[in-house]
């Protein structure tokens, strides 16, 4: 049997596993929205598929932090992980391991088109695998330390 | 303590936003200035279209597209401002065909131009533009049974819209949207300005302030 003092600990560090799942969401939403409004790059169709599992996690996860809710893991976790695969399968496209021709989009907005390249390497659909990928780790690891 | 660090977070992500878009807006500002220096042929072309006197110090350059449903919102715009300032604005009419079909209605406008009806053809186009460039469902055979208002010699006008001139006059255009870094129709320019905020009242303001710098009271 945890002693009281012990719970609280434990809910603290699972608040803040909670807390850096929203803080990232929270950033790659504003990072999202600063590409397509400031820098006005029309985000492509693959690029708002991942945007549609992003944007939700910002307010999912927000008022999971507020009540902190235990069973935040389970609606948001799917959505992370649809946003991830959708990322996985724009970041093949991009690197050119997926071949174009079978890409859905092709009329307005290209999904193949290169508008940032940062170091030569970290292009935007990288970016938010790069996102899913650290949020879906922390939510299984808090996912874990709930249900102990 | 949560609502601190939430409240402090969102804080801080909501002004290196302010603070980056600003930035970000500062150097695309610079960037156009020093662009409009070294790609000054880029704004205004021999063959591009222009209304208002040569001798006007304030000059607009617009990218448009004739099934742009914003461009035919603005022009009327426009021309209050010009007959608003009589002598003082030049506008220059660049295409920049983005919508499907625009091709052909950029070639249109031009087969116009050799009959002299150049102006008449933009503004029936405008005027009929919900019957032909609806998003969703175009039809720009439509166009046809409005261009003898402009005057036009339809015959004449088909004959001339397969004129090879015309191809290139779009070709540069579209080579320019590039160098300009146009990506929505209306494009504004005014003396090599970009319009940084989309707005009529932004649109305004920026004219103004070139008539103020251009000619002073």
């Amino acid at each position: 049997m945890p002693t009281l003092d012990q719970t609280s600990n434990a809910n603290c560090a699972n608040w803040n596993i909670l807390f850096i799942c929203w803080l990232l969401a929270t950033s790659s939403t504003m990072g999202s929205v600063f590409l397509s409004h400031v820098m006005e790059f029309a985000p492509c169709v693959l690029c708002w598929y991942q945007r549609m599992c992003l944007f939700p996690l910002v307010i999912l996860l927000a008022v999971g932090l507020f009540s902190f809710d235990k069973n935040v893991v389970k609606y948001t976790l799917p959505l992370a992980i649809a946003g991830w695969l959708t990322a996985f399968y724009h970041t093949l496209l991009y690197a050119g391991i997926i071949p174009k021709n079978i890409q859905p989009c092709t009329q307005g907005v290209s999904c193949t088109e290169e508008y940032i390249n940062m170091f030569g390497f970290i292009t935007i659909p990288m970016l938010s695998l790069l996102s899913f990928s650290m949020i879906i780790p922390l939510l299984i690891i808090l996912n874990r330390r709930m249900s102990r | 303590m949560k609502y601190v660090m939430m409240g402090v977070s969102c804080l801080v992500l909501v002004l290196i936003f302010v603070f980056g878009s600003s930035y970000y807006k500062g150097q695309q500002t610079e960037k156009f200035g020093f662009m409009a220096k070294e790609n000054a042929s880029a704004f205004v072309r021999e063959q591009s279209q222009s209304l208002g006197s040569d001798d006007a110090k304030v000059c607009i350059v617009e990218f448009m597209d004739p099934a742009c449903e914003t461009c035919a919102a603005y022009f009327p715009f426009l021309k209050q401002l010009m007959d608003a300032n009589p002598g003082k604005i030049k506008l220059v009419l660049r295409y920049a065909p983005f919508h499907d079909d625009a091709d052909y209605f950029v070639k249109m406008l031009e087969a116009a131009k050799k009959q002299g009806k150049y102006w008449e053809t933009l503004n029936i186009m405008f005027k009929s533009q919900p019957c032909w460039a609806s998003h969703t469902n175009p039809q720009p055979q439509e166009i046809w049974q409005f261009l003898p208002m402009a005057g036009l010699d339809v015959e004449q006008l088909q004959k001339d819209m397969t004129d090879p001139s015309i191809e290139k006059i779009i070709e540069q255009d579209i080579a320019d949207v590039k160098t300009l870094d146009v990506h929505k129709t209306p494009g504004f320019f005014v003396n090599g300005k970009p319009l940084q905020t989309f707005s009529y009242l932004q649109l305004q303001q920026l004219i103004e302030s070139e008539i103020l710098a251009n000619y002073p009271k």
